[in-house]
């Protein structure tokens, strides 16, 4: 990975959270990084996650791939259940929270009950992405490009270069970390305490290695990964993570 | 029965009688008695060791009957169609066939169709097929899913099934059991012939082959071929130097190589392919005389393999070590010993092995076991025995599968219309589903049309629908045109292309892939980082790094090369081979047929804990270090074993034991605990019912599920490995993982047909489990428990593969390895 020289202002905070999540600060701002794959930022009571890609399942079943149609109740029942948890003011989607342009059509009726339960009581924000253009036709929540939060940015796709305060998703990070006895492929969060990148959240979203090109020039130094274990998320240093 | 009580003169047509007479041969007994079954119209398995003339035995009849038929004004189709395992011995078969073809100017044209065959080729053989086509499973399984199969082949009159041994009990012998029936109905008048290398139970594999519409078994003719010379079989012996551990034979090289001399070609069989590697290299260490020696197994490029094949068969190689790719009966020429290193696993396996040597009936085959450390010194022996008594052992019958199925299903519909009642009755009729529910076929339709979900979302896109007339047909031509694309039963693990990488990059670094040397499982490089070295293609390289699918190397120095560290074999230990094993070591009177040092070892476990009875499992505890140790022998394999040490540490860890680790080869098992394990009860410890609950469990959250899911879902067209403009984001590529899909299905719907494959295949091919609950009903009630004070002769070769599975090869791993065994056998002899 190509890393710029320019100094990093923040400095790395890590602490493990009895929920099994990571506190950090990104950019300055509490952070804890959900066993989950959601980011809750305290200091709003916000909730964000990244790429839920709904109904993913029958994007492909149209095409003749008839993949468990089980995707998005997975999805929303993992999205309720953080929602019972933390009771959020705010609950960001932050992009390509459906697969295609014809995804929210293909809802079960009872999938549009549990996304509505989402947003119930609370502020629903639905930050597009490259494959919900649009936002939703017919579901509740406002829509916006990006947002403001506790002196961050949050937005779909990363802006390239070192992005000081920017949340994003868009490139479904995951990390191979190896070890003698073999290596573990985990969804991650990557940070380098100025900007975070979020796990894709979504039961069937695929992971891309963080030692992808499409990470390189993101970071103002070799960035920590926050790897999504069974129990716990594991802190893991750049040196530990391998390529595919 | 192999004799023919028509004689010669009525059976051989006189321009085959001169045929034979003119290269001063006579046509063999069971070559005649296979023209007679196909006169009296009965399908027939010959039963035929290497170099019999088992193919052209298979072939005769329609040679015959082709060159005795009327002149014809329009196309007649395919005679004759003809099954190979192997690519390679489809296109050598097609050479051998045309020999008699063009010697006897008969009016038959024979080509081979492969994967690697032209495309015009291809092509014209749909439109124009030859009389006899020459073909894998997966073509044919191909031509079957074509719009139009009934029509290409309703004039079939015979289909010859070459090798039927090492098909029928695997996926692939599934699909091809199931594109047979199905020919069948396009052919009613078609005869099976089976072509089959010595096996201990025929009825087995005529219950595969055979029409269960038409009386099953008894509709199929058994023809037995000559048995041929006893073959020749030694074991090498290396007195006073049998290691304790270890799967190289590294210390027998020198008296290989100069058996090596002795011989016109060997063949040096290896188990694994890193194994190869290995033996080349220190072959080619000890090669004072630059003998031509070769290498040959299943990762390099096909060129390669290739030119190796054709130097063989021109005779100018000494000797070609090789994996299994060189199993099967390809003749290349003139080899006179074969050199097994490493333990056989199997006599079947050795058998057909050692036929490779000499294929020539009337001359004995010579061949030479090098075994590799001292329990397969025992195990070398026994095979030796058993082959010597002509005992054999076998793959036992299977139940279809029913992600084959469900491909099959999809390639019926490609083709033509069906119904689901005569589909299923033409199911039934295969032997590996003969007794195939109707329940079960109903949800494999139900698979192939939408999934088969509880929850119907997906029936508006259904892959395959039922008709107004009551017929099933799919939905529609881009639909059918990916099927094909997917068709066959072989999943092989994901496959590297190894490349040399182009200087050039910034900073010196690689720029991208250049030549391809061959192809490596993916497994195989995550054990080794870049900067390291290792043996591939019978060279040194250095791993440069890893893009998407191409492994970058770059030639190193021979000096002293990493080689990822590899567990023996990847067959287990056959149950029957097993049992020998088991009297050898139980035998005293026998022990004088072993070297003295291994004489001796044996010896030292009888004296200082104890040898078990046959039918006995021998089990020590001891401490070690601040460890408690138990060690059983349950000489399984090291899948079962693998699975074994699984479940008893779980129950281990509920009993307050502490298991902290474990350790399995194909012999034994070791694990280790905190605290001691002499007051366990062991009755109750490996009690069957472990292969209950705790077995599910285990298996549920396993990476060998997933594993297996994978492979199902891969057959059963759930997930399409090739896909026409398959879709990437902006160059770079995201993993679609076929866990993901296995997590979600098995929490929202646990009893999914496909999770019932995969359960299946890995209690089968993965873990053993069948193999494993015999054995724990066997050693019910006899278990011999051996308290030591510390271990035992036997308990070393188990213990010596700790230090290798925790230090996978750093520097100096091999100093502090030979470090550690010294003090291990020190300890056990004391």
């Amino acid at each position: 990975m190509n890393v710029p020289s320019q100094t990093a202002t923040f400095s790395y905070a890590f602490q493990a959270s009895i929920c099994g999540g990571l506190r950090t600060r990104v950019a300055g701002a509490d952070a804890l990084l959900r066993l989950s794959g959601a980011l809750w930022l305290e200091a709003e009571r916000a909730l964000v996650v990244a790429d839920l890609h709904l109904e993913k399942g029958s994007a492909y079943a149209a095409r003749g791939q008839m993949l468990p149609p089980y995707d998005t109740r997975e999805t929303l029942g993992r999205l309720n259940q953080e929602v019972e948890v933390l009771s959020p003011s705010v609950v960001v989607l932050l992009g390509d929270t459906f697969h295609d342009r014809r995804s929210e059509g293909r809802l079960a009726p009872d999938d549009v009950e549990r996304l509505r339960k989402v947003g119930l009581g609370r502020t629903l924000v639905w930050v597009v992405g490259n494959h919900d253009a649009d936002g939703p036709r017919a579901l509740p929540g406002e829509v916006a490009d990006e947002l403001e939060l506790c002196g961050l940015t949050l937005r779909h796709e990363p802006q390239p270069g070192t992005q000081p305060g920017e949340v994003a998703g868009h490139l479904h990070p995951a990390a191979r970390v190896r070890a003698a006895g073999g290596s573990v492929r985990r969804r991650c969060f990557i940070t380098d305490a100025e900007r975070a990148i979020l796990p894709a959240f979504g039961a069937y979203a695929g992971g891309l290695n963080v030692r992808d090109k499409a990470f390189s020039g993101l970071f103002a130094r070799s960035p920590l990964a926050a790897a999504l274990g069974r129990e716990r998320v594991h802190a893991v240093g750049w040196r530990s993570l391998a390529g595919d | 029965m192999a004799d023919s009580a028509v004689p010669a003169a009525d059976l051989l047509p006189p321009q085959f009688a001169d045929w034979f007479a003119k290269r001063g041969w006579s046509p063999r007994a069971h070559q005649l008695a296979m023209i007679e079954r196909a006169q009296a119209l009965r399908d027939a398995l010959l039963i035929a060791p290497t170099g019999g003339g088992k193919t052209l035995a298979g072939f005769l009849p329609s040679l015959i009957e082709l060159a005795e038929r009327p002149p014809a004004n329009a196309p007649r189709g395919l005679h004759t169609l003809y099954i190979s395992p192997l690519k390679a011995l489809a296109v050598d078969v097609e050479r051998n066939l045309n020999a008699p073809i063009l010697q006897m100017g008969l009016p038959i044209v024979a080509e081979s169709r492969t994967g690697d065959t032209g495309v015009s080729r291809r092509q014209r053989q749909r439109v124009k097929p030859p009389d006899i086509l020459l073909t894998t499973p997966e073509q044919l399984a191909l031509l079957c899913a074509w719009e139009g199969a009934r029509l290409y082949f309703e004039n079939l009159r015979c289909i010859v099934l070459d090798e039927i041994h090492t098909l029928h009990a695997s996926k692939r012998g599934d699909l091809l059991a199931l594109d047979i029936a199905r020919i069948q109905q396009f052919a009613p008048d078609l005869r099976r012939v089976g072509l089959s290398a010595t096996v201990d139970d025929p009825e087995v594999i005529k219950a595969w082959m055979s029409d269960h519409s038409k009386g099953g078994n008894a509709s199929v003719d058994l023809v037995r071929g000559p048995p041929g010379a006893e073959p020749i079989v030694d074991v090498l012996l290396s007195e006073g130097r049998v290691p304790w551990a270890g799967h190289t034979a590294q210390h027998a090289m020198a008296e290989v190589y100069e058996t090596i001399k002795t011989a016109r070609i060997a063949l040096v069989f290896v188990n694994t392919r890193f194994q190869a590697e290995f033996a080349f290299q220190e072959l080619w260490r000890l090669n004072e005389d630059s003998l031509p020696i070769a290498l040959h197994h299943g990762s390099l490029a096909a060129e390669q393999r290739r030119k190796v094949e054709a130097a063989m068969a021109r005779g100018e190689l000494r000797a070609v070590v090789c994996t299994s790719t060189l199993d099967l009966g390809i003749d290349w020429g003139d080899v006179d010993l074969v050199i097994q290193l490493a333990s056989p696993k199997g006599a079947s396996r050795m058998v057909q092995r050692i036929g490779r040597a000499n294929h020539r009936l009337d001359e004995p085959s010579r061949a030479i076991f090098v075994p590799a450390n001292r329990f397969e010194m025992l195990e070398c022996q026994a095979a030796r025995e058993a082959i010597a008594e002509n005992r054999l052992d076998g793959d036992p019958p299977r139940v279809g599968a029913l992600d084959v199925l469900a491909q099959h299903v999809m390639g019926c519909a490609c083709s033509e219309p069906f119904d689901i009642l005569k589909l299923y009755d033409e199911v039934r009729s295969s032997g590996p589903y003969r007794d195939l529910l109707w329940e079960d076929f109903e949800q494999v339709v139900d698979f192939v049309s939408t999934g088969g979900y509880a929850l119907k979302n997906y029936d508006r896109f259904r892959r395959i629908v039922n008709g107004p007339d009551g017929l099933w047909r799919v939905r529609n031509l881009e639909t059918a045109q990916r099927h094909r694309l997917n068709v066959g039963a072989i999943v092989s693990p994901a496959m590297l292309s190894v490349r040399i990488a182009m200087r050039g990059g910034p900073n010196g670094l690689a720029r991208g892939g250049g030549r391809k040397v061959g192809e490596i499982e993916e497994g195989m490089v995550e054990m080794l980082e870049p900067g390291e070295t290792f043996v591939f293609a019978g060279q040194v390289w250095r791993l440069m790094g890893v893009t998407n699918l191409d492994v970058l190397v770059q030639p190193a120095p021979a000096s002293d090369p990493k080689m990822p560290s590899w567990g023996g074999s990847k067959f287990a230990l056959s149950t029957y081979l097993a049992l020998r094993v088991r009297q050898l070591m139980t035998d005293q009177a026998h022990w004088q047929v072993l070297p003295s040092d291994v004489r001796e070892w044996l010896e030292a476990q009888r004296d200082r804990s104890l040898i078990p009875g046959a039918d006995e499992m021998l089990l020590e505890t001891f401490p070690r270090g601040r460890r408690h140790f138990m060690v059983v022998y349950p000489f399984e394999g090291r899948l079962a074993h693998t699975t074994l040490a699984m479940l008893l540490t779980r129950r281990l860890e509920r009993l307050g034991a502490g298991p902290l680790g474990f350790v399995c080869n194909d012999y034994a098992m070791a694990i280790w605990a905190l605290n001691p394990l002499d007051e366990v009860d062991f009755a109750e410890l490996f009690d069957q019912d472990m292969l209950g609950d705790d077995l599910e469990s285990w298996l549920a959250d396993s990476f060998m599920m997933k594993r297996a899911f994978k492979g199902c879902a891969i057959i059963a067209g759930l997930i399409e490995r090739r896909f026409p403009g398959d879709q990437q984001k902006s160059g770079r590529q995201i993993t679609f993982s076929t866990d993901l899909i296995y997590d979600v299905l098995r929490r929202h719907q646990p009893d999914h047909l496909l999770l019932r494959c995969a359960r299946d295949d890995a209690a089968t091919g993965l873990i053993d489990v069948a193999r494993l609950g015999a054995m724990l009903a066997r050693i019910k009630g006899r278990i011999r428990h051996s308290p030591l004070d510390h271990l035992s002769p036997f308990s070393v070769p188990i213990l010596l593969e700790i230090g290798k599975e925790r230090s996978p090869g750093h520097a100096g791993e091999a100093m502090i390895l030979r470090e550690a065994e010294e003090d291990l056998i020190a300890e056990a002899l004391q």
